[in-house]
């Protein structure tokens, strides 16, 4: 599984491909209870420094406890937190190498712009003239120069986010974290924002975790993200990986659109895997990250985009499905077919629309074939 | 430990300032009356230890409280305590409830106006508007100078100095506390639900009759308590407004403790007053609490 | 726009008649010339005079004064902490009786509250005066003033508290720089509240105040009691018109500051 990373160049920053790098956090173990309720199940992992690294998954999945065992805000009931080699446990907030950047920007409402960047500096006793350095050098940073004075309510939202993010770099930190940075902002200023946040991570070369339900989010964002669910992780990997080789169906069914094709194994190798899925139907085959025993049940996970559609039977793939065309969605730049196979199944195919629509071929009900490669799709069996 | 501290200084002010005067209420409403000072035995005499204690435990006893069932002024003061505290409070409703529906039908414009003006009788002192009542109600008062000058009555009116004269200054008094709850339970209203009870064939009278009075359930509720509660127990507005015959049981305990010096006595009509205050004071806490979780 | 249907008009006009025609009638018969109340005699200020030459009014009032800033500024410290404690120290043991002696003072008629800290302050052997009087208008409207208090509490973003101890505070430098100024409106109603209630209180303070220590609600019961005074009257429109200004000042500055903020809010998107 990791020729895709040899692959790329050696240059490529991936400190957990290296044996040698100690991690910046170390989670060993840790477990957190409230009272009944497990939020964060024996887990261990390990971020390094300057990773942009995403904790991905919905609401109640324990990210948000992970980043505040981090903050200091939460202790762990079992289990040791090391930061830079160091357990935390008994650090409270406000000695940690630690800032947090909150989901509701938590900007003190009665001071100004710049005296939330310079409140955190006032803490520890800076002399006036370097706060005010390093206010400016702040607001310069996140381009906020002139909205020094104003008070938070009279800024817009995008505005409070960058002074949020100012706010909590003003120190610093070895570590910030963000907990939804841009959970309330419109989409389109949080795609122009994603960007932003990524540039600003690589200028001051801070270490970054931010939590975040949205996938589309973690995948721009992230070195590496960890899907989470019910207090574990269930993959960390990085944001392609986790796209094109998801390791669990969960984990394929949360990242973006997929289609799942049941069926028993037939033949397996090493990287490889068929299954027989339907009566009349060829049988499909895809990558497998293991040897599967013949006859296990199992799931083909494949990306509508990954299929192709045709009117006619192509010659040449290994990889076929047959059925009728049972609805179709025009998004403008791209179309999804859905079809309906002659067992009752629907599954997705995505074609861009390189064509006029009126010359397109294909319309309701119309016999078409579906192929694709054998490295498209991915056979798992969890 | 810094939490500790931030728990214990109200927490022990409260217990010393709140809880044991209470204890103290209840142990001096099981001695007796005694021509001494303190007047009342037995006193606990620590220096004898445990001895002591028992000694005085066994002394005390429940005759204050046999005497209340005994001599009828007690519990004929509190029956009218409570005919008075549940007449008003049904008046005050009568008369809350229009104001505080006619504030919520208001423009929003108009509303934190009305609601200041709501407000601002509560903030003025309570004996003063007790008192404006006396020269409006007195046998040459304002009202009677009113309605004999329009001749609706050729005898002036005795009304300061009865009962009806409690009521009105109990309503008088206490309205805002009737009006605010109904005022907030029906600002929430939504007003398509009306229309919806409208469009499913409800005139406006049953609309108001199925929808809006139940919604406004829980303001009623509240605010009914506000105004029981301390009406039960009230002493200024019966000394000031009330005659000679009227009875209650604030005004009772008051010139049991100032009057007869009969602490003791006195003692035991104040817990008794709290016995029967507290249903309706854990049915106010139960109202407040549905809220709390329907608001939720 | 809605317009008030006529029974509203009706219901709200005789409602707002009902509250403030008595209060109008003292504050002009203040203004009578003549000693009855109840007959006009031409208009005059000389009760006005009469009142402030009168020596046991203004120590009543001096004690009153003084025992109202005592104890209001007690009782904000304390309700604030009680408050802080309802809302946030989360479970501890005793929170029931705790919570319990914060709302009962609430509902408890003033009768029993007097008496019971009458008895106290016997038991222990301390004369009353305004000392006593403190100590008892502090514990009743401490529980006021948490009241208040923590109902902002309970809206507040706890966040920010988190912030400032992420950016370095201590817990008790995040309550002083951040908590404090935030919730610094609802404190000043508390103080306020607590204020009115102490000026107001006329049955706690018959039980626990001393000869020395006769309180202006006292001294107003014992004058009406006998009957109506014109002096009273110009007294009450005194206290009438300074609650009024301060009232009607207070939610003119919110309302400002509310529509100001809204023109802020407007102007920042």
């Amino acid at each position: 599984m990791s020729d895709a990373a040899l692959a790329t160049a050696p240059a490529e920053f991936a400190p957990w491909e290296d044996a040698q790098a100690t991690p910046l956090i170390r989670f060993q173990n840790v477990t957190k209870r409230f009272g009944d309720f497990t939020a964060i199940d024996n887990l261990t992992i390990d971020i390094y420094e300057r990773e942009f690294f995403a904790l991905l998954g919905p609401s109640g999945c324990g990210k948000t406890t992970m980043m505040r065992m981090l903050g200091g805000f939460e202790t762990q009931t079992e289990g040791t937190i090391l930061i830079d080699g160091q357990d935390v446990a008994p650090i409270p907030p406000n000695k940690r190498a630690v800032n947090m950047m909150f989901q509701s920007y938590a900007l003190f409402p009665h001071l100004s712009v710049a005296e939330n960047i310079a409140f955190g500096l006032k803490r520890d006793k800076m002399p006036k003239d370097q706060i005010a350095a390093r206010v400016d050098e702040m607001l310069n940073l996140v381009q906020l120069g002139k909205f020094a004075s104003r008070k938070p309510h009279q800024i817009s939202g995008g505005q409070r986010q960058r002074v949020a993010l100012a706010r909590s770099l003003a120190k610093a930190p070895k570590l910030l974290l963000l907990d939804e940075p841009l959970g309330a902002l419109d989409k389109k200023l949080r795609q122009d924002t994603q960007f932003e946040l990524m540039d600003i991570q690589e200028q001051t070369g801070t270490t970054f975790v931010i939590v975040t339900h949205d996938q589309e989010e973690a995948m721009t964002v992230a070195s590496r993200i960890a899907v989470m669910d019910h207090g574990k992780i269930i993959q960390v990997d990085t944001p392609a990986k986790i796209y094109e080789e998801p390791g669990s169906v969960y984990v394929a069914d949360f990242i973006g659109d997929v289609n799942l094709i049941e069926g028993n194994v037939t033949t397996s190798g090493d990287d490889h895997a068929t299954i027989s899925w339907a009566e009349g139907q060829q049988d499909l085959i895809g990558i497998a990250h293991d040897a599967i025993p013949a006859g296990t049940r199992a799931t083909l996970a494949i990306r509508p985009e990954k299929v192709n559609i045709a009117t006619e039977r192509p010659a040449d793939m290994t990889n076929i499905i047959h059925g009728k065309v049972h609805d179709i969605a025009y998004l403008g730049n791209m179309s999804t077919y859905v079809i309906q196979t002659p067992t009752g199944q629907l599954i997705k195919a995505q074609a861009a629309n390189t064509r006029r629509i009126r010359r397109r071929a294909i319309t309701w009900d119309q016999d078409v074939w579906l192929s694709f490669t054998d490295t498209a799709g991915v056979v798992l069996t969890s | 430990m810094k939490r500790f501290g931030l728990i214990s200084v109200p927490y022990l002010w409260l217990l010393a300032l709140f809880l044991v005067p209470f204890l103290i209420v209840l142990k001096i409403s099981l001695s007796d009356t005694a021509l001494a000072i303190p007047p009342y035995t037995p006193t606990l005499d620590m220096s004898e230890g445990w001895a002591g204690f028992t000694a005085w435990l066994s002394e005390l006893d429940m005759e204050n409280f046999t005497w209340l069932t005994q001599d009828d002024l007690y519990w004929k003061a509190y029956l009218s305590s409570l005919k008075i505290a549940t007449m008003s409070t049904i008046l005050a409703l009568l008369v809350g409830f229009p104001i505080a529906y006619g504030m919520s039908r208001a423009p929003d414009e108009w509303r934190p106006t009305l609601m200041m003006m709501i407000i601002l009788p509560f903030w003025t002192s309570f004996l003063i508007r007790v008192y404006a009542w006396k020269a409006i109600l007195s046998q040459e008062g304002l009202l009677n100078q009113l309605l004999m000058s329009i001749g609706i009555i050729g005898e002036p009116l005795t009304i300061l100095n009865t009962n009806t004269a409690v009521y009105i200054g109990i309503v008088y008094t206490y309205l805002p506390f009737m009006v605010l709850p109904i005022y907030s339970a029906l600002e929430r209203l939504d007003e398509s639900l009306l229309e919806a009870a409208e469009d499913l064939g409800c005139s406006r009278m049953t609309a108001f009759w199925l929808v809006t009075l139940p919604l406004a359930k829980q303001g009623i509720i509240a605010g009914s308590f506000l105004v029981f509660i301390p009406a039960m127990g009230e002493f200024v507005i019966p000394s000031l407004l009330g005659g000679s015959k009227t009875l209650m049981i604030g005004k009772v305990l008051w010139e049991e403790f100032f009057s007869n010096r009969d602490w003791p006595v006195a003692s035991a009509v104040a817990i008794v007053l709290l016995l029967i205050l507290i249903i309706p004071i854990v049915l106010f806490q139960r109202n407040e609490e549905k809220q709390r979780e329907a608001g939720k | 726009m809605r317009r008030l249907s006529w029974f509203n008009t009706v219901s709200l006009t005789l409602g707002f008649a009902f509250l403030y025609i008595p209060m109008l009638i003292l504050i002009v018969y203040s203004f009578n010339g003549g000693k009855l109340v109840t007959v006009w005699a031409g208009f005059s200020t000389k009760w006005y005079g009469e009142l402030f030459r009168n020596e046991a009014f203004l120590d009543a009032a001096w004690v009153t004064l003084k025992v109202a800033v005592m104890s209001s500024t007690a009782a904000t410290v304390l309700g604030t902490m009680a408050a802080y404690v309802m809302v946030r120290a989360g479970r501890f043991r005793g929170r029931t009786l705790f919570s319990g002696m914060i709302y009962a003072p609430l509902v408890m008629p003033e009768v029993i509250t007097g008496l019971s800290l009458l008895l106290l302050f016997i038991a222990i052997g301390l004369d009353r005066g305004v000392l006593t009087i403190v100590l008892a208008h502090t514990t009743f409207s401490m529980c006021y003033v948490s009241v208040v208090v923590s109902s902002r509490l309970v809206t507040f973003d706890q966040s920010l508290e988190e912030a400032a101890l992420d950016l370095g505070c201590t817990g008790f430098e995040a309550f002083r720089l951040v908590t404090l100024p935030i919730i610094a409106p609802a404190v000043i109603s508390g103080w306020l509240l607590a204020f009115t209630l102490s000026l107001d209180d006329l049955v706690i303070a018959s039980f626990t105040s001393g000869p020395s220590s006769t309180t202006l609600p006292i001294k107003i019961f014992s004058a009406v009691r006998l009957g109506v005074s014109p002096e009273i009257n110009a007294l009450s429109t005194i206290m009438i018109t300074l609650v009024a200004v301060g009232v009607i000042g207070a939610s003119l500055t919110s309302k400002r500051a509310i529509a100001k903020r809204a023109k802020d809010e407007q102007e920042a998107i």
